[in-house]
């Protein structure tokens, strides 16, 4: 395929849709199907046809505010219906060209006006089923652009200049990254996508795979041809089974359209790239262990250097990066570096999607320009904490992270600014919790889950998480001291110190911060055997009766 | 296997295929799997007990799969999981007597903005209340 002959393809389904006087969006996303969203499309089918309007019913990604589905959007007037079901579909289907269904509009200006969208740019646009609707929105520009008419370093530059960062968590440089690997001597070189979104409570990933698979199989295309790889895996948790049938169905549509195969856009780049399947381990997220399940092992970090970039997947030069940073690579070579370093604060450039769940009103996706305030996302767009409940922290980087406490809801988000208040990016899980939610019981919850996960390799992880566990659920149970505290403090340390991989490292990270900010619950816990949230089930202080004491 | 042409670094991918197909991993699958993919039987075992996605047992007729995520949990997973457990006599990861329910937890499904999930037979049912998970089993036990 030539750059012409796609446009030919754009331009020609673009005409197919304008066929059409009216679209009918329906997500069908995990959280919207759940609610009936496959009955209410056949509904609205149905209802379409027996209307005799020309209107053409489409079946999309992830809308974004998920609390509020099944979500319908009619085009082009714009009209977002929410909470909508099977029988408002020939309502909704009557009033095409006329007034909105009165009483169904979605009322959540605010909640999309501080939103910026770049990964999420077509969720709820396109259905991710079909490679010519991704075509018809500048899909696969940006490869046959690369290909044809920049360099692979003129592509590692490109990404250099935005100042893209690893959106995995850990904020590693991506332009840098690319570099490491394309220097990297061998012939035989891996692109590895890791969807392996094991940090409870996010759903980001999820929702791009299954929404805009396109996207991110052309990102890894353009980052293979940077780097001089020939071959690539996509490792997608087996928890996530529509996610794999609909990028299943992308590879084989774009092999199809010669956008993967040999000879690339009639140029010597040759790519493809081929999904495997999680088995459900969190410590499969870090980047040796992650290689380790696709060579079919068990998923054990290795100790680094060397680096994947040197010798990755079979002993290789392997690039591996998050799904939503290769989300990012299309529009960033499409409009350039610059416009991509223009978004964002002054060292964390462009935008972050982030999972909003917990105790508030929108939960759902939601897409920001990295810098926002903490308060904007979870007051304006988040629309608070529901029930007249009050706020009390939000949780960012799931096990890894830590909990931020409502005085610090001022703060820009950006890696650095999180890192300093001793929690992470992370992938963008930012879970909200209010006064009915007990600190002390969420870190005990947190160090179970790392206590399970932990791979067993090395003793401070192995051996420390089940420590802390013991120690938490001590004073989770009222039996704790303060010598226990004493102690927790001293073994997070150790286990932030010695640990081998990220996630014994930063396994401490949520007990740490809630002993900073939330040290009152464990002193009320310890001293007072009193849990204020009333979450923790601790034997009431047994009072003596008194002809005992008499 | 002939799919990924025995490669040996296809051994999860094939595991997962006979889970599907059978619903468990037994001691006789993963020697015959191990013995096709010329893998140590030791790698194979291994591979098979550290993934939480694998099982050697095989499922109830039913599973209830309840998601034991940070947002699930901030919204009560854990009272779910304890009333299942009373209600079925038998503590989460096992099958109850009689074969009928499996009392499953997942890790996060990604459903979280539908907190607490539950997964009735594999389908993702969001904002689960305990009354209407306890119905979903009495229905179930008296099939």
């Amino acid at each position: 395929m030539t750059i012409e002959e796609l446009e030919q393809i754009a331009k020609s389904v673009c005409q197919e849709n304008d066929k059409y006087d009216f679209e009918v969006n329906v997500c069908m996303d995990l959280a919207c199907t759940s609610q009936g969203a496959e009955s209410l499309r056949e509904a609205l089918e149905k209802a379409a046809v027996a209307s005799g309007k020309n209107v053409l019913v489409r079946r999309t990604g992830c809308m974004g505010p998920c609390s509020s589905g099944p979500l319908v959007r009619v085009d082009p007037e714009e009209h977002l219906y929410h909470h909508v079901n099977a029988g408002h579909a020939e309502a909704i289907v009557g009033s095409l060209g006329g007034a909105p269904v009165a009483g169904l509009q979605c009322d959540l200006n605010d909640h999309f006006d501080k939103q910026v969208r770049v990964v999420l740019e077509n969720a709820g646009h396109i259905d991710p089923e079909k490679i010519d609707d991704y075509i018809c929105r500048d899909g696969y520009k940006a490869l046959l652009t690369a290909l044809t008419e920049m360099t692979p370093n003129g592509v590692i530059h490109r990404i250099t200049e935005s100042g893209l960062r690893g959106r995995g968590g850990g904020g590693y440089p991506t332009g840098l990254k690319w570099g490491t690997v394309a220097k990297a001597a061998g012939d035989l070189k891996y692109v590895v996508c890791n969807g392996d979104e094991g940090d409870p409570g996010a759903f980001m990933d999820r929702s791009v795979m299954e929404g805009d698979p396109h996207r991110v199989i052309e990102g890894m295309a353009i980052a293979a041809y940077a780097v001089g790889a020939s071959k690539g895996y996509i490792y997608v948790r087996a928890e996530y089974p529509i996610a794999v049938s609909r990028l299943t169905t992308a590879l084989r549509e774009a092999r199809r359209r010669g956008l993967l195969g040999n000879g690339i856009c009639n140029t010597p780049f040759s790519f493809d790239v081929e999904i495997r399947l999680g088995a459900g381990a969190f410590v499969c997220g870090e980047e040796t262990a992650l290689l380790a399940s696709i060579e079919g092992r068990r998923g054990t970090p290795k100790p680094r250097p060397p680096y994947p970039a040197v010798s990755g997947l079979f002993g290789k030069p392997t690039l591996i990066n998050n799904v939503e940073t290769f989300a990012n690579i299309a529009p960033i070579v499409r409009n350039g570096g610059k416009w991509f370093a223009n978004m964002g604060s002054e060292r964390s450039k462009g935008t972050k999607v982030f999972a909003l769940t917990g105790k508030i009103t929108n939960t759902g996706l939601v897409e920001v320009p990295m810098g926002i305030k903490l308060r904007e996302i979870i007051e304006v767009i988040g629309g608070g904490v529901p029930g007249g409940h009050t706020f009390k922290a939000v949780q960012t980087g799931g096990p890894s992270g830590g909990c931020i406490p409502a005085e610090m809801l001022d703060l820009g988000v950006s890696y650095d600014a999180l890192m300093k208040v001793g929690s992470i990016m992370g992938s963008g899980g930012m879970i909200v919790m209010d006064d009915t939610s007990c600190m002390v019981n969420v870190a005990r919850f947190f160090v179970e889950f790392c206590m399970t996960e932990s791979c067993g390799k090395c003793i401070p992880c192995r051996a420390g998480t089940a420590q802390m566990y013991t120690l938490l659920s001590r004073i989770c149970d009222g039996i704790g001291t303060m010598d226990d505290l004493e102690l927790l403090v001293g073994l997070c340390e150790t286990i932030k110190e010695a640990s081998l991989c990220g996630l014994g490292m930063t396994a401490p990270n949520p007990v740490l911060s809630t002993l900073k900010y939330f040290r009152n619950e464990y002193i009320e816990h310890i001293v007072h055997k009193r849990c204020p949230a009333g979450v923790c089930n601790m034997e009431a202080p047994v009072a003596l009766p008194a002809e005992v004491l008499a | 296997m002939r799919k990924n042409g025995f490669a040996r670094h296809a051994l999860i991918e094939t595991l997962h295929t006979v889970q599907s197909a059978f619903g468990y991993l037994d001691d006789d699958s993963i020697r015959f799997v191990a013995r096709s993919l010329r893998v140590p039987m030791s790698q194979a075992y291994g591979v098979v007990t550290f993934y939480h996605y694998f099982s050697l047992k095989p499922p109830g007729k039913h599973t209830m799969t309840i998601c034991a995520g940070t947002a699930c949990y901030i919204k009560g997973s854990d009272k779910l999981i304890a009333a299942a457990e009373k209600r079925l006599g038998v503590a989460h990861g096992q099958t109850t007597s009689d074969g009928q329910i499996s009392l499953m937890t997942a890790r996060c499904v990604g459903a979280c903005s539908r907190a607490p999930v539950v997964l009735c037979d594999g389908a993702v049912a969001g904002e689960m209340a305990s009354e209407l998970m306890l119905e979903q089993l009495e229905r179930w036990a008296v099939e």
